[in-house]
């Protein structure tokens, strides 16, 4: 790979034939991540479990510790020194992620503890406000936990009701049932950008599209999207964004809510308490301009720094190299696990992203698990927080391996090294 | 490093694909569900209790070959045993598989669930070798709420 990248455009290598993401050095990449060094169980470590959560680059660690070592104040109050120089390390991470979404105003970027806790924000302020009795809440087959129960928890105080577009057999979203559903009661559609237990990526250009056709705000799940894809949340013209930090390269307890600026003015705040007021007295309280009124008490500041320094680090490989790069690795790796015998590959959408999904015979999921972690490599088992995909499927659990962009085709040979050895234990 | 052969020994394995007592008991007067939400295992454990012994005891349900051939061998150790004894046994079961086994214990009282020793290697995987132990337990008490190993 290196040498496809240093090689200069010839007759014979004109540049539109070089191989997707030939200028992208992962060994180089590998050595910004000091996790990937060590051992385990007496092997190379062959992390396969970054749908769960990424490792961290160095700069991103080192932006953290510099925060608790030279910057450490609280933000937005103090007139010293510190304090300033901290808020504005802070406000600089909330730009970097409004360059990173390409939103129209750092006001729109809020900081939450994660894609969890931005959905659960927008169901209860969006969503207790503009959600009534018999209206209807509009979600797919293939979302995360997360992206269900907050919208179930509304429905139910409000009498609502939760409408699910079904999948098809190969794990895409089925437009016309999904527009088929979309209706005068719809009030609001959450769905994911890319499915955490199935990869497929969403068509959620044409979704929004539908969407608004009816006046329906979109809120997006971009946890599986924002490692893998360039998003640009004008482009899409989706009124809401939701990612977590740790999953790219980032630390955990620090994610991001996009909004659109209309929208979450007039939305009323999320929790009360410092930092989201502009005024209180005992009679009334005045509440804070975005994006201040959403970040009630002391934020996660480091965490916001150490998020901004993972998507410079990303942004410094280039998106576009990064989705290049994975998207032959994925397709390597498709096709390497595919041929094991007995195998099932539970997710075969056209367009796909970081995961791979299956089944080996009738062992379980779990077994796969426990034996390919003897050889050092981990990947997750089980239901994803995605039961009602399993449940779609018929299945209980399934064994997946999910990518990042410092895996190489060598970790995906040791993962069918590691299935032949489970198919091995079964014989 | 523990040793695949030790946690996937040929017993557990031949269990798991041919698991004994694998039916609904049609003379059952307990049952109880057990439930491992970390990986979506299930089952349902049938007991036919005749004054303070288990006469007949099936189960059925899904899971890893670990909480499978747990649920088949336990099933086999536990029938014809009273209450007191199936007890019994569970805690020594669960000390062999939590590694707090002593080194000078008669795994004699095991008899072949001795093969789970190796579970004990594993940690993450005790919950799937005691949770048909876990729902034997609560039908025997007579709880008719699923358990969960969680």
């Amino acid at each position: 790979m290196t040498t496809a990248a240093k090689r200069l455009p010839t007759e014979s290598h004109p540049p539109q034939v070089r191989d997707a993401g030939a200028d992208f050095d992962v060994q180089k990449v590998r050595r910004d991540f000091p996790i990937l060094r060590q051992r385990v169980r007496g092997r190379a470590l062959v992390y396969l479990d970054n749908a769960a959560t990424s490792q961290k680059p160095q700069v991103v660690i080192d932006a953290i510790r510099q925060y608790y070592e030279r910057d450490n104040a609280n933000i937005h109050r103090g007139v010293h020194f510190l304090s300033e120089h901290a808020t504005e390390e802070y406000e600089a991470a909330r730009r970097t992620v409004q360059g990173f979404l390409n939103a129209a105003d750092a006001s729109e970027i809020i900081f939450v503890r994660g894609a969890t806790e931005a959905i659960n924000l927008v169901a209860q302020t969006y969503g207790r406000t503009n959600v009534h009795a018999g209206d209807e809440v509009l979600i797919t087959a293939m979302e995360h936990h997360s992206n269900i129960v907050p919208w179930q928890i509304l429905c139910e105080e409000k009498g609502a009701r939760l409408r699910v577009a079904p999948i098809s057999d190969s794990g895409e979203l089925m437009l016309e049932e999904f527009e088929r559903l979309l209706g005068p009661r719809t009030k609001i559609v959450a769905v994911t950008h890319v499915s955490n237990a199935l990869g497929t990526i969403n068509p959620v250009q044409r979704i929004i599209e539908t969407a608004h056709r009816e006046n329906v705000p979109v809120l997006v799940d971009g946890a599986q999207a924002v490692p893998h894809l360039k998003v640009d949340v004008q482009a899409l013209d989706c009124d809401f964004y939701v990612f977590s930090g740790h999953k790219v390269y980032g630390p955990t307890g620090i994610g991001v809510l996009y909004g659109k600026h209309a929208l979450l003015d007039a939305m009323p705040p999320y929790q009360g308490g410092g930092d989201m007021i502009s005024s209180v007295t005992f009679e009334k309280t005045i509440y804070n301009k975005l994006p201040y009124k959403f970040e009630a008490g002391t934020p996660h500041v480091a965490g916001a720094i150490g998020l901004g320094a993972a998507i410079e680090y990303v942004n410094g490989l280039g998106m576009d190299n990064i989705a290049a790069y994975e998207h032959g690795l994925l397709a390597y790796a498709t096709e390497a696990v595919s041929v094991i015998p007995g195998i099932r590959l539970i997710g075969a959408a056209k367009e796909k992203a970081g995961v791979l999904s299956f089944l080996l015979d009738s062992i379980h999921p779990h077994d796969i698990g426990t034996i390919v972690d003897q050889a050092g490599i981990a990947i997750r088992t089980g239901h994803h927080c995605a039961q009602p995909v399993m449940q779609r499927f018929g299945i209980a659990a399934t064994a997946r391996a999910s990518f990042a962009l410092y895996n190489t085709r060598e970790e995906v040979d040791a993962l069918v090294e590691g299935i032949q050895k489970v198919r091995e234990v079964f014989a | 490093m523990p040793d695949l052969r030790e946690l996937y020994q040929e017993v557990i394995l031949e269990h798991s694909k041919a698991p004994r007592n694998y039916r609904e008991l049609a003379t059952a007067n307990h049952r109880a569900e057990g439930y491992n939400p970390l990986c979506g295992d299930h089952f349902t454990v049938y007991l036919d209790l005749e004054g303070g012994s288990i006469r007949d005891i099936s189960f059925q349900g899904s899971g890893c070959a670990i909480s499978k051939a747990s649920a088949s061998l336990m099933t086999q150790s536990v029938k014809g045993k009273t209450r007191a004894e199936a007890a019994r046994l569970f805690d020594q079961f669960h000390k062999l598989v939590t590694g707090e086994w002593s080194a000078n214990g008669n795994r004699a009282e095991l008899g072949k669930l001795a093969v789970f020793s190796g579970v004990s290697q594993f940690p993450v995987r005790v919950k799937c070798a005691t949770l048909a132990w876990h729902t034997l337990h609560a039908s025997l008490q007579g709880n008719q709420q699923t358990v969960s190993t969680e």
